[in-house]
Protein backbone atom coordinates (compact mmCIF):
# COMPACT_ATOMS: atom_id res chain seq x y z
CA UNK A 1 0.00 0.00 0.00
CA UNK A 2 2.97 2.01 1.03
CA UNK A 3 4.03 1.57 -2.94
CA UNK A 4 1.34 2.58 -4.13
CA UNK A 5 0.63 5.73 -2.44
CA UNK A 6 4.11 6.36 -3.00
CA UNK A 7 3.83 5.15 -6.92
CA UNK A 8 0.65 7.91 -7.28
CA UNK A 9 2.39 10.71 -5.88
CA UNK A 10 5.67 10.41 -7.79
CA UNK A 11 4.00 10.45 -10.82
CA UNK A 12 2.32 13.57 -10.11
CA UNK A 13 4.78 15.88 -8.49
CA UNK A 14 8.00 17.36 -10.03
CA UNK A 15 10.53 16.53 -7.05
CA UNK A 16 9.66 12.23 -6.59
CA UNK A 17 12.98 12.23 -4.98
CA UNK A 18 10.99 14.41 -2.04
CA UNK A 19 8.11 12.20 -1.96
CA UNK A 20 8.27 10.11 2.08
CA UNK A 21 5.18 8.50 2.91
CA UNK A 22 5.00 7.01 6.64
CA UNK A 23 3.21 4.39 7.75
CA UNK A 24 1.62 4.31 11.28
CA UNK A 25 -0.39 1.44 12.19
CA UNK A 26 -2.88 1.40 15.41
CA UNK A 27 -3.99 -2.19 15.15
CA UNK A 28 -7.58 -1.51 13.30
CA UNK A 29 -6.22 1.03 10.61
CA UNK A 30 -3.45 1.91 8.91
CA UNK A 31 -2.42 5.68 8.57
CA UNK A 32 0.21 6.57 5.95
CA UNK A 33 1.21 10.33 5.91
CA UNK A 34 2.60 11.76 2.76
CA UNK A 35 5.02 14.49 2.34
CA UNK A 36 6.38 16.01 -0.93
CA UNK A 37 8.33 19.28 -1.41
CA UNK A 38 6.82 22.38 -0.52
CA UNK A 39 6.21 23.46 -3.96
CA UNK A 40 4.50 20.35 -4.99
CA UNK A 41 1.71 20.47 -2.29
CA UNK A 42 -0.97 21.69 -5.02
CA UNK A 43 0.32 18.60 -7.23
CA UNK A 44 -0.96 16.35 -4.78
CA UNK A 45 -4.24 18.02 -3.32
CA UNK A 46 -5.43 19.66 -6.47
CA UNK A 47 -7.97 22.36 -6.82
CA UNK A 48 -10.98 21.98 -3.46
CA UNK A 49 -8.78 18.61 -2.82
CA UNK A 50 -10.00 16.83 -5.95
CA UNK A 51 -6.01 15.19 -6.65
CA UNK A 52 -5.95 13.88 -2.96
CA UNK A 53 -9.78 12.75 -2.99
CA UNK A 54 -9.19 10.83 -6.37
CA UNK A 55 -5.90 9.47 -4.35
CA UNK A 56 -7.55 8.77 -1.21
CA UNK A 57 -10.46 6.30 -3.76
CA UNK A 58 -7.79 4.32 -5.47
CA UNK A 59 -6.19 3.87 -2.01
CA UNK A 60 -9.19 2.75 -0.11
CA UNK A 61 -10.26 0.22 -3.40
CA UNK A 62 -6.90 -1.18 -3.06
CA UNK A 63 -6.84 -2.21 0.53
CA UNK A 64 -10.48 -3.29 0.13
CA UNK A 65 -9.12 -5.91 -1.56
CA UNK A 66 -6.72 -6.88 1.58
CA UNK A 67 -10.07 -6.22 3.83
CA UNK A 68 -7.41 -3.22 5.22
CA UNK A 69 -8.90 0.10 6.41
CA UNK A 70 -6.71 3.31 5.28
CA UNK A 71 -6.52 6.90 5.82
CA UNK A 72 -4.17 9.06 3.89
CA UNK A 73 -2.73 12.12 5.40
CA UNK A 74 -0.82 14.76 3.38
CA UNK A 75 1.22 16.44 6.16
CA UNK B 1 9.69 21.99 -24.53
CA UNK B 2 12.03 18.97 -25.07
CA UNK B 3 15.43 19.85 -23.21
CA UNK B 4 18.42 19.93 -25.70
CA UNK B 5 22.31 20.35 -24.62
CA UNK B 6 25.23 20.40 -26.76
CA UNK B 7 28.30 18.83 -24.89
CA UNK B 8 31.80 17.83 -25.78
CA UNK B 9 34.12 15.19 -25.49
CA UNK B 10 37.52 13.57 -26.47
CA UNK B 11 35.41 11.25 -28.55
CA UNK B 12 31.99 10.72 -29.29
CA UNK B 13 31.06 7.89 -26.96
CA UNK B 14 32.50 10.08 -24.15
CA UNK B 15 30.04 12.90 -25.36
CA UNK B 16 27.44 10.83 -24.76
CA UNK B 17 27.99 9.61 -21.46
CA UNK B 18 28.84 13.32 -20.54
CA UNK B 19 25.30 13.88 -21.82
CA UNK B 20 23.51 11.08 -20.19
CA UNK B 21 25.47 11.74 -16.79
CA UNK B 22 24.33 15.37 -16.74
CA UNK B 23 21.04 15.07 -17.85
CA UNK B 24 20.65 11.98 -15.49
CA UNK B 25 18.85 10.11 -17.76
CA UNK B 26 19.37 6.09 -19.71
CA UNK B 27 20.68 6.36 -22.83
CA UNK B 28 16.64 4.81 -24.12
CA UNK B 29 15.67 8.71 -23.13
CA UNK B 30 17.90 10.90 -25.25
CA UNK B 31 18.61 11.45 -28.92
CA UNK B 32 22.08 12.00 -30.11
CA UNK B 33 23.69 14.27 -33.21
CA UNK B 34 26.84 14.67 -33.93
CA UNK B 35 27.96 18.48 -34.12
CA UNK B 36 31.80 17.92 -34.72
CA UNK B 37 33.61 14.93 -35.53
CA UNK B 38 36.86 13.99 -33.45
CA UNK B 39 39.58 14.79 -35.97
CA UNK B 40 43.44 13.26 -34.65
CA UNK B 41 44.91 16.07 -36.61
CA UNK B 42 48.72 15.37 -37.60
CA UNK B 43 50.73 12.83 -36.20
CA UNK B 44 47.85 12.35 -33.15
CA UNK B 45 49.22 15.66 -31.61
CA UNK B 46 48.99 18.33 -34.17
CA UNK B 47 45.20 19.78 -34.14
CA UNK B 48 44.00 17.39 -31.66
CA UNK B 49 40.38 18.19 -31.82
CA UNK B 50 37.24 16.74 -29.76
CA UNK B 51 34.03 15.42 -30.33
CA UNK B 52 31.10 17.77 -29.91
CA UNK B 53 27.31 16.37 -30.08
CA UNK B 54 23.90 17.58 -29.35
CA UNK B 55 21.78 15.23 -27.19
CA UNK B 56 17.85 15.77 -26.55
CA UNK B 57 15.58 14.99 -24.30
CA UNK B 58 12.85 12.42 -26.18
CA UNK B 59 9.73 13.34 -25.67
CA UNK B 60 7.48 10.58 -23.93
CA UNK B 61 3.47 10.71 -25.11
CA UNK B 62 1.14 11.11 -22.80
CA UNK B 63 -0.24 7.60 -24.44
CA UNK B 64 2.80 5.85 -23.43
CA UNK B 65 2.95 7.57 -19.89
CA UNK B 66 -0.62 6.30 -19.01
CA UNK B 67 0.52 3.01 -20.16
CA UNK B 68 3.65 2.85 -17.45
CA UNK B 69 1.31 4.24 -15.05
CA UNK B 70 -1.38 2.24 -14.84
CA UNK B 71 1.17 -1.23 -15.40
CA UNK B 72 3.02 0.15 -12.35
CA UNK B 73 -0.27 0.59 -10.20
CA UNK B 74 -1.87 -2.64 -11.13
CA UNK B 75 1.74 -4.30 -10.21
CA UNK B 76 1.75 -2.32 -6.45
CA UNK B 77 -1.31 -3.44 -5.79
CA UNK B 78 -0.68 -7.12 -7.11
CA UNK B 79 -3.52 -7.29 -9.44
CA UNK B 80 -2.65 -9.04 -13.07
CA UNK B 81 -4.31 -6.73 -15.55
CA UNK B 82 -4.49 -6.29 -19.28
CA UNK B 83 -4.88 -2.98 -20.91
CA UNK B 84 -6.12 -2.64 -24.51
CA UNK B 85 -5.53 0.42 -25.81
CA UNK B 86 -8.16 1.76 -28.34
CA UNK B 87 -8.92 5.52 -30.17
CA UNK B 88 -11.65 6.95 -29.93
CA UNK B 89 -13.04 10.17 -30.67
CA UNK B 90 -13.30 11.60 -27.31
CA UNK B 91 -9.65 10.24 -26.70
CA UNK B 92 -7.14 7.14 -25.97
CA UNK B 93 -9.47 4.54 -24.17
CA UNK B 94 -7.56 1.80 -22.42
CA UNK B 95 -9.83 -1.07 -21.56
CA UNK B 96 -8.93 -2.97 -18.34
CA UNK B 97 -9.32 -6.86 -18.60
CA UNK B 98 -8.36 -9.30 -16.05
CA UNK B 99 -9.41 -12.52 -14.36
CA UNK B 100 -9.75 -11.01 -11.00
CA UNK B 101 -12.40 -9.46 -9.89
CA UNK B 102 -12.50 -5.67 -11.42
CA UNK B 103 -15.52 -4.76 -9.57
CA UNK B 104 -13.48 -3.16 -6.77
CA UNK B 105 -11.53 -1.16 -9.39
CA UNK B 106 -14.75 0.07 -10.57
CA UNK B 107 -16.42 1.22 -7.75
CA UNK B 108 -19.98 2.64 -6.64
CA UNK B 109 -21.34 4.12 -9.89
CA UNK B 110 -17.96 4.01 -11.20
CA UNK B 111 -16.04 6.38 -8.72
CA UNK B 112 -13.18 3.96 -8.31
CA UNK B 113 -12.79 3.97 -11.91
CA UNK B 114 -13.35 7.58 -12.19
CA UNK B 115 -10.43 8.52 -9.43
CA UNK B 116 -7.97 6.68 -11.35
CA UNK B 117 -8.83 7.86 -14.76
CA UNK B 118 -8.73 11.47 -13.30
CA UNK B 119 -4.74 10.55 -11.72
CA UNK B 120 -4.07 8.57 -14.91
CA UNK B 121 -4.51 12.30 -16.68
CA UNK B 122 -2.68 14.01 -13.93
CA UNK B 123 0.58 11.66 -14.54
CA UNK B 124 0.19 11.46 -18.33
CA UNK B 125 -0.27 14.79 -19.24
CA UNK B 126 1.84 16.22 -16.65
CA UNK B 127 4.42 18.67 -18.12
CA UNK B 128 2.93 18.51 -21.23
CA UNK B 129 1.48 21.95 -22.41
CA UNK B 130 0.34 21.28 -25.82
CA UNK B 131 0.17 17.34 -26.76
CA UNK B 132 -2.42 16.85 -24.25
CA UNK B 133 -4.19 13.69 -24.34
CA UNK B 134 -7.52 12.83 -22.58
CA UNK B 135 -7.26 9.26 -21.50
CA UNK B 136 -10.26 7.24 -20.64
CA UNK B 137 -10.44 4.11 -18.47
CA UNK B 138 -12.63 1.30 -18.79
CA UNK B 139 -13.25 -1.91 -17.15
CA UNK B 140 -14.34 -4.58 -19.01
CA UNK B 141 -16.89 -2.69 -21.38
CA UNK B 142 -18.33 -1.20 -18.29
CA UNK B 143 -18.48 2.52 -19.32
CA UNK B 144 -20.88 1.14 -22.58
CA UNK B 145 -23.43 -0.59 -20.34
CA UNK B 146 -23.33 2.18 -17.59
CA UNK B 147 -24.45 4.40 -20.52
CA UNK B 148 -27.16 2.10 -21.65
CA UNK B 149 -28.38 1.67 -17.87
CA UNK B 150 -28.47 6.05 -17.57
CA UNK B 151 -30.94 5.82 -20.47
CA UNK B 152 -33.10 3.58 -19.45
CA UNK B 153 -33.21 5.42 -16.13
CA UNK B 154 -33.96 8.67 -17.81
CA UNK B 155 -36.92 6.94 -20.08
CA UNK B 156 -38.12 5.15 -16.96
CA UNK B 157 -38.36 8.12 -14.70
CA UNK B 158 -39.57 10.69 -17.70
CA UNK B 159 -42.54 8.28 -17.68
CA UNK B 160 -43.14 8.45 -13.93
CA UNK B 161 -43.06 12.53 -14.58
CA UNK B 162 -45.87 12.29 -17.09
CA UNK B 163 -47.80 9.90 -15.10
CA UNK B 164 -47.78 11.85 -11.46
CA UNK B 165 -47.01 15.82 -13.62
CA UNK B 166 -44.71 15.97 -10.58
CA UNK B 167 -40.79 16.77 -11.04
CA UNK B 168 -38.43 14.12 -10.11
CA UNK B 169 -34.57 14.30 -8.94
CA UNK B 170 -32.02 11.93 -9.78
CA UNK B 171 -29.26 10.80 -7.34
CA UNK B 172 -26.25 12.68 -7.84
CA UNK B 173 -24.33 12.21 -10.99
CA UNK B 174 -20.80 13.08 -12.52
CA UNK B 175 -21.10 15.97 -15.22
CA UNK B 176 -20.77 13.12 -17.86
CA UNK B 177 -23.42 10.92 -16.46
CA UNK B 178 -25.77 13.80 -16.42
CA UNK B 179 -24.73 14.89 -19.75
CA UNK B 180 -25.99 11.22 -20.83
CA UNK B 181 -29.56 11.50 -19.42
CA UNK B 182 -29.84 15.03 -20.63
CA UNK B 183 -29.06 13.73 -24.83
CA UNK B 184 -31.23 10.77 -23.41
CA UNK B 185 -34.38 12.98 -23.13
CA UNK B 186 -33.43 15.79 -25.14
CA UNK B 187 -35.77 14.94 -28.07
CA UNK B 188 -38.71 14.31 -25.66
CA UNK B 189 -41.58 17.64 -26.51
CA UNK B 190 -43.05 16.78 -23.21
CA UNK B 191 -40.46 16.68 -20.27
CA UNK B 192 -37.56 18.93 -19.58
CA UNK B 193 -34.22 18.30 -17.49
CA UNK B 194 -32.06 20.17 -15.67
CA UNK B 195 -29.42 19.96 -13.06
CA UNK B 196 -29.43 21.12 -9.65
CA UNK B 197 -27.21 22.03 -6.45
CA UNK B 198 -23.59 21.99 -6.11
CA UNK B 199 -20.67 19.18 -7.15
CA UNK B 200 -20.43 16.64 -6.04
CA UNK B 201 -24.14 16.60 -5.37
CA UNK B 202 -25.32 17.66 -8.18
CA UNK B 203 -28.41 16.06 -9.74
CA UNK B 204 -30.40 15.98 -12.71
CA UNK B 205 -34.08 16.92 -12.28
CA UNK B 206 -36.69 15.84 -14.97
CA UNK B 207 -40.21 17.84 -14.90
CA UNK B 208 -43.04 18.18 -17.55
CA UNK B 209 -42.75 21.05 -19.63
CA UNK B 210 -45.45 23.36 -19.05
CA UNK B 211 -46.46 25.98 -21.36
CA UNK B 212 -46.42 29.87 -20.35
Amino acid sequence: MKQLIELIAKSLVDNPDMVIVNEKDDGKTVIYELSVADDDMGKVIGKQGRIAKAMRTVVKAAAAREYKKVIVEII
Amino acid sequence: MAKVIEVSGRGIEEAKQNALRDLGLPESRVSFEILEEPSKGFFGIIGNKGAKIRASVKEIAPEEKAYDFLEKIFAAMNMDVTINKKESEYGCIFDLNSDQDMGIMIGKHGQTLDALQYLTNMAANKGADENRKHIILDVEDYRSRREDTLKHLAWRIADKVRASKRKMSLEPMNRHERKIIHMALQEEADVITYSDGEEPHRKVVIDIKRSK
